[in-house]
């Protein structure tokens, strides 16, 4: 498949991203340049500085809302994406709303309780739709223990093992790596038919 | 009974056990989890209904932090 081909794939499909730190905006990033048609995305936060360590913001977006930040950020580096964008707090009741008619769901949350969270609402309630989680993303180095597996829908991504404290921060590198291969994990299910 | 517990197979010398139970005897201390038995979601309040008997597959998947 050349790239025309892809783009011509992706440009009806629709990828809900669940958050929009670390994980959610280097992930929506990756696929709307390769043409991902429509992104539904959600955060309540604003921009920190601290954030600026992994995440797709800039420094004069801080104190601004992710979402729209994240949608405007996606807008200059390809418009033909269109992004619907969602200040709010996802819940187990508000997901199946947003995200009913999404092809894929991206999970994208820092807490592990949000994490658990969107994966039984999802199992719940959009058991058809594939679920692609970011697990264990936390510090610096050690590239082969970071990997994907699949159970039935759900997709894995990252070591499962390292855990955000304060001595093992998140940071670019990591979160990235693993962001992007959740991006390619989406990727691989939008173009295998 | 004998079973198989995220992709391995686990054998325990009892009929049937609950979640619980199974937590306890693999030692598993996860704050956060989600368990599915045979792809059945098992939340929370159920940990200490749902039984696990022979044969059945069972995924607990730690959920840990960071993004």
């Amino acid at each position: 498949m050349n790239f025309s081909q892809i783009k011509e794939k992706l440009k009806d499909k629709t990828v809900g991203v669940a958050g929009c730190g670390g994980l959610g905006s280097n992930c929506a990033v990756a696929l709307a340049r390769v043409g991902v048609g429509k992104l539904i995305i959600a955060d309540f936060d604003v921009i920190d500085e601290g954030n600026l360590n992994r995440q797709y913001f800039f420094h004069h977006q801080i104190g601004e809302k992710k979402s729209l930040c994240l949608q405007q950020n996606i807008h200059l580096i390809n418009p033909a994406t269109r992004v619907k964008a969602h200040d709010l707090m996802l819940d187990s009741n508000n997901i199946y709303e947003l995200f009913k008619d999404c092809d894929v769901i991206v999970e994208a949350f820092d807490k592990a309780e949000m994490k658990q969270m969107i994966i039984e609402a999802v199992l719940d309630k959009l058991p058809q739709t594939p679920l692609v989680i970011g697990l264990g993303v936390a510090g610096w180095g050690d590239n082969n223990s970071i990997g994907c597996r699949q159970l039935d829908h759900l997709y894995i991504c990252g070591d499962e093992k390292r855990e955000v404290t304060d001595q093992l921060p998140p940071l670019a590198p990591r979160v990235g790596i693993v962001a992007n291969m959740q991006a390619n994990t989406v990727l691989e299910i939008l173009l295998k038919d | 009974m004998d079973i198989t517990l995220n992709n391995r197979p686990e054998s325990f010398d009892y009929e049937k056990l609950t979640i619980s139970e199974i937590l306890k005897l693999k030692n598993y201390s996860f704050k956060m989890m989600v368990v599915r038995i045979n792809g059945r979601l098992i939340k929370k309040p159920e940990y200490n209904l749902a039984d696990v008997v022979d044969g059945d597959d069972v995924q607990i998947l730690h959920l840990i932090s960071g993004g």
